[in-house]
């Protein structure tokens, strides 16, 4: 195993290189995030706050901070509740719909998100919810379905139905054998879900481009606007924390997920 | 009454039923709503415009700006496929043959951009491959050129940041392959003379196959709908099918044409699915992330 021959020395210089490539632009950001320079130099000439001064003492990038959170938050509560009850029919459930059910849950990862995109904007501009909250959260929590469902039917996977049949020939009512016994083995694939969810809603992009404007514009789509004309470090300033906020609650959620099995 | 007649565990079953499909409609109604009535309704627009018409499709298939679309979104898909399989597989091979700390790790590294937004990742390389960027100042400084390369605002730099985001897709389902390869068939091999090259081409890398088929399949379906990375890194001359959809919707206002390239494109989509789906299990392709 420990044998160097020339071929596994060469596996580790391309994996090393491979690996390179991938983070790299994840850790290139913050330093210009911290660097005074008006204009991208490197290494960054100085240490500086400006950028971030810059965001916070922006009222139209706060506005889509604003936006982005309440997006967000407003996604997984609505996204997590539906998730989890359809993964649970859909694992206790034995009629045949169920099947073409799931794979309907999952049709947000197969069609191409720039389809899902014009096709919403079509609709809302029919029923006036472009450039609306609930038109935004609607389509955020459609996108975020999948990975509450697929996280929680992993769960349930483990989970042994036998134990709520136990819970509720003692006497207790489904609803309440559920969150009682089936809820607290489950909640940490609950939790992943819904931090996925949060973070795809975070991070969507191409559909708030199409149905998003006024008040209501998620940073997402500032950036978007501001990255077609220039580069801002301000930009760099907001990417650094927005990696970081989702790097946090990912974190957050293994460390759960650790502790639990 | 019917209710005393009628067997009790029917009876069970049936109310059973009842509350499951309760239980997924809420869900099952976003979906409907937001892409099964969507997508019906591009398909409605692009055969309608006062009337029955396969006019917009007329156009798709005979203007050049529209194939030439479709075949560059082809052509940059399948660069791409390969490309994150050239790089990956090595990657999949190494965290699969080293002890399980170590794989962790290389995990971890291969799923760490995946949290962070893929416009974010834009932004790094735009920064990282524009004239003045990292990569062209560092290569000045070391004298390897004298004149900035032209990295970006062209394809080039749109391959370079898609294959940066596609690659976890392509790393954890040949990764997850080749967990299920039995190291005794390795071992098999050289016990019986075999070269440990030999044994790779003729032993792992069949077995491995199937993952290859999920990761390459998921690539390319993924890139055929990029949007962000050709919109901010191709410079305008690079422009893939999500390109021509947008700009029919936002500049020319050209809905029915917008809606025959975006069924096109899902068709396309969907019929690799089916013929992929014959080989290697749909859940095996999606259920990654």
């Amino acid at each position: 195993m420990t044998r160097l021959s020339p071929a596994r020395i060469a596996l580790y210089v391309v994996c090393a290189l491979v690996l390179v490539y991938l983070i790299l632009p994840v850790l290139i950001i913050a330093p210009i995030s911290f660097s005074s320079a008006r204009f991208l130099t490197f290494p960054p000439p100085s240490f500086s706050l400006r950028w971030y001064l810059q965001y916070f003492a922006s009222p139209a990038w706060m506005q889509a901070t604003r936006v982005t959170l309440t997006l967000a938050l407003l996604t997984v509560l609505i996204a997590t509740p539906l998730g989890v009850a359809a993964a649970y029919a859909i694992s206790q459930s034995k009629l045949r719909i169920m099947r073409i059910i799931h794979l309907a849950l999952l049709l947000p990862l197969v069609v191409p998100i720039i389809i899902i995109a014009v096709g919403i904007f079509f609709i809302y501009a029919r029923v006036g919810l472009v450039a609306t909250m609930p038109g935004l959260v609607l389509a955020n929590v459609m996108l975020g379905l999948p990975y509450v469902v697929i996280s929680v039917l992993a769960g349930l996977q483990s989970f042994d139905p036998a134990q709520e049949m136990v819970a509720r020939s003692l006497g207790m009512n489904r609803l309440r054998s559920f969150f009682a016994v089936t809820l607290p083995q489950i909640k940490s694939s609950v939790i992943a879900g819904g931090v996925f969810a949060f973070i795809s809603a975070m991070d969507e992009t191409i559909v708030a481009l199409f149905i998003s404007g006024g008040q209501y514009q998620p940073l997402t789509k500032r950036m978007f606007t501001a990255l077609r004309d220039e580069i801002d470090p301000t930009i760099a300033a907001i990417s650094t924390l927005m990696t970081a906020a989702s790097f946090m609650l990912v974190l957050l959620a293994s460390a759960r997920q650790r502790r639990n099995s | 009454m019917k209710r005393s007649v009628s067997d009790p565990s029917e009876q069970h079953r049936r109310r059973e039923n009842g509350l499951m499909l309760a239980l997924v409609s809420p869900a099952l109604l976003v979906i409907l709503l937001l892409i099964v009535l969507p997508v019906g309704w591009l398909v409605w627009q692009s055969v309608y415009q006062d009337g029955f018409t396969l006019e917009h499709y007329r156009r798709v298939f005979t203007e050049a700006i529209y194939w030439r679309s479709f075949a560059l979104t082809f052509e940059i898909s399948l660069a791409v496929t390969v490309i994150a399989l050239l790089l990956g597989y090595p990657v999949a091979y190494l965290a699969n043959s080293v002890p399980k700390g170590w794989s962790i790790l290389i995990l971890s590294l291969v799923v760490l951009p995946f949290w962070t937004s893929v416009l974010v990742r834009a932004y790094a390389w735009l920064a990282l491959l524009q004239r003045s960027g990292v990569i062209n100042q560092l290569l000045r400084y070391l004298d390897v050129i004298s004149e900035p390369l032209a990295l970006v605002h062209n394809t080039f730099g749109t391959v370079v940041a898609t294959v940066h985001i596609l690659l976890p897709f392509m790393v954890l389902p040949l990764y997850a392959t080749m967990q299920k390869i039995p190291g005794d068939l390795m071992q098999a091999g050289a016990s019986l003379g075999a070269s440990p090259a030999l044994t790779f081409v003729r032993v792992f890398l069949p077995l491995s196959l199937p993952g290859v088929l999920a990761g390459c399949t998921m690539v390319f379906v993924l890139c055929l709908g990029f949007y962000i990375t050709p919109e901010l890194l191709g410079g305008g001359r690079t422009v893939m099918v999500s390109m021509l959809v947008s700009r029919n919707v936002e500049l020319y206002n050209q809905f029915g044409a917008a809606s025959a390239v975006a069924v096109v494109l899902l068709l396309g989509v969907l019929l690799i699915f089916a013929v992929v789906s014959r080989f290697v299990a749909l859940d095996r392709i999606l259920g990654q992330k």
